[in-house]
């Protein structure tokens, strides 16, 4: 009686754990494709846009390209490829951009983080999400409308749109995600450090500044760096209030065009497989290349830090 | 008339996180230059009591403090100056935060604080708070790794020499000896003897022999209350005033 019974209670015991070794094998199998889809992917995407390009690579003088800032890809008599020019504007406006939205976002986030409570803490937070959610066609628009007008009336601009109208339009784009991404890291923080800082006589901002910021810098780094890659990016709101034309500007007041403006701005009006739809596709290569590049030093700035 | 003057005093001081009073309305006072030692179980209210000598006390969002603490004649619960006030009384707490700066960086934190810029100053100083918390040869070859690397007892000690850095005229130790091993807790303590002659020490210590080796007065606080203060050998006697005390130093409490 107690043999069997104790059989009994045995054999599903023994059942359940196949199925549970089963489902732990499942479950494993699948978060490991999920973990190594994110390569594929980012290889996939690489290697379409490059393959959409790559006949053209060899018949290019690459300095040429890469040098020039003749961009005339429907000449008639002598077509040129030249996004020198291009290349300055997306770095241009982009490093601009972040020399307005890095402090401020920063400083932005420690307010957030460090010295608002309650109510005012929760409407910030909400107010600032709601920022991020703004489509870019959006901001294009205040761009023409406000921003223009502003600069207009109060700088010392030529007439027309500029530079700067784009760098603060991308500023004020990548604020919500340097922002968050800088709060959640200075909230990672654990108060014990605060305490003890304050406990020491120290004020709140040297408590910031002297604890929180070495202890939160990868964090910090990163949102800067989310940042700089929302700018890089973006498409529409530059296209739209940059002004649009090939130039390398020598002041802030003057037009630019943006990489990834070119592409949006003349995809659709070529021929699928003609030499200017390859080029464009070579300009999305090019982009994804700078990201890559700003990744990695971000990433090899990461590691010198800690190695410190 | 001045040298009469107690460097801290207490005054019915009543604290309560949210509805739960755990210190029932405290008086005491301390002498310049003393070492105050204090004992008692666990929930006695003895950090609390550290907290808010120094108002860190400010931290515990639901704490209600009453009552009256003046130190130097300034009234502690009203000050306006609250980081002058923590820069005057050192804390040295129980579990070692070592912030995450270098060893030299968290022993010139407080200093750099106070506006202290001077390289030879910041050096001379660390050096010496170093070797006060008997830390400094084991560290002064890697001063600029990260403190937070330290073992959890030379982590206690970085906390020390810390709390030495600013130059406070009240030292509060709370537990300090509680990762560290009895040799180096008597070479800090020496160092505590000799701090003595410029500061006033408050040693809360559940080690009751260490309050007998250093304090010049004991107080021995139970849940809240102080169930008798007096010099160190009428407390160790054996017939302190009250039972409870006689009990407690001896392990026959409860």
């Amino acid at each position: 009686m107690t043999a069997s019974q104790t059989d009994n209670l045995k054999r599903p015991r023994m059942a359940r754990s196949m199925a549970a070794i089963l489902g732990e094998r499942t479950i494993e199998l699948i978060i490991r494709i999920c973990g190594v889809s994110a390569i594929v992917f980012v290889f996939g995407i690489f290697l379409f846009v490059l393959r959409e390009g790559a006949p053209l690579i060899g018949k290019l003088d690459w300095t040429k390209v890469l040098f020039s800032q003749e961009w005339y890809p429907t000449s008639k008599g002598n077509v040129r490829y030249g996004v020198g020019a291009l290349i300055v504007g997306t770095l241009s406006v982009t490093g601009l951009a972040m020399l307005f939205a890095v402090p401020f976002g920063i400083g932005a986030a420690v307010f957030v983080s460090e010295f608002s409570t309650g109510k005012v803490k929760e409407t910030l937070k909400i107010v600032i999400e709601m920022l991020a959610a703004i489509p870019s066609i959006v901001w294009g628009f205040i761009g023409l409308s406000v921003m223009n007008r502003l600069i207009q009336q109060y700088l010392p601009a030529p007439v027309g749109l500029n530079l700067l109208n784009g760098a603060i339009l991308l500023a004020l784009m990548s604020v919500p995600i340097i922002v968050s991404i800088g709060e959640d890291a200075l909230k990672a923080v654990p108060d014990s450090y605060r305490e003890a800082a304050m406990a020491m006589g120290a004020t709140r901002w040297q408590t910031v500044y002297r604890v929180l910021f070495p202890a939160a810098r990868n964090g910090l780094l990163a949102a800067a760096l989310l940042g700089v890659g929302r700018a890089i990016g973006e498409t529409m709101a530059v296209l739209m209030a940059t002004g649009h034309a090939v130039n390398i500007p020598k002041s802030i007041f003057d037009p630019i065009r943006t990489l990834t403006a070119t592409i949006a701005a003349e995809l659709g009006e070529t021929a699928v497989g003609s030499d200017h739809y390859r080029m464009l596709f070579l300009i999305g290569v090019l982009l994804f290349s700078i990201t890559f590049v700003v990744n990695l030093l971000a990433d090899l700035a990461v590691r010198g830090v800690r190695k410190q | 008339m001045v040298n009469n003057q107690p460097k801290i005093s207490v005054e019915n001081l009543r604290l309560s996180y949210g509805h739960r009073e755990v210190l029932h309305g405290l008086s005491f006072s301390v002498a310049p230059k003393e070492i105050l030692g204090v004992i008692g179980p666990a929930q006695s209210g003895k950090t609390s009591l550290l907290r808010c000598l120094n108002r860190t006390i400010d931290f515990v969002s639901n704490a209600f403090v009453s009552g009256s603490i003046t130190i130097d004649g300034e009234d502690v619960l009203r000050t306006s100056d609250v980081h002058t006030l923590r820069r005057k009384v050192g804390m040295v707490s129980p579990l070692p935060v070592g912030l995450p700066l270098s060893i030299y960086d968290n022993v010139a934190f407080a200093p750099r604080c106070g506006g202290i810029k001077n390289k030879d100053e910041l050096d001379a100083r660390v050096e010496r708070c170093l070797r006060q918390a008997a830390l400094w040869d084991e560290v002064k070859d890697r001063l600029h790794t990260l403190g937070t690397k330290l073992s959890g007892g030379q982590q206690q000690r970085l906390t020390i020499a810390r709390a030495l850095s600013h130059d406070p005229e009240i030292l509060c130790l709370d537990e300090f000896s509680i990762a560290i091993d009895p040799v180096t807790t008597m070479r800090i303590e020496d160092v505590l003897k000799e701090l003595k002659s410029h500061m006033t020490i408050l040693l809360v210590t559940n080690l009751v022999q260490q309050a007998r080796r250093l304090a010049d007065r004991t107080m021995f606080l139970w849940n809240g209350e102080i169930v008798e203060l007096d010099r160190t050998e009428a407390i160790f006697s054996n017939q302190p005033r009250d039972k409870r005390t006689y009990d407690y130093i001896h392990g026959l409490f409860g």
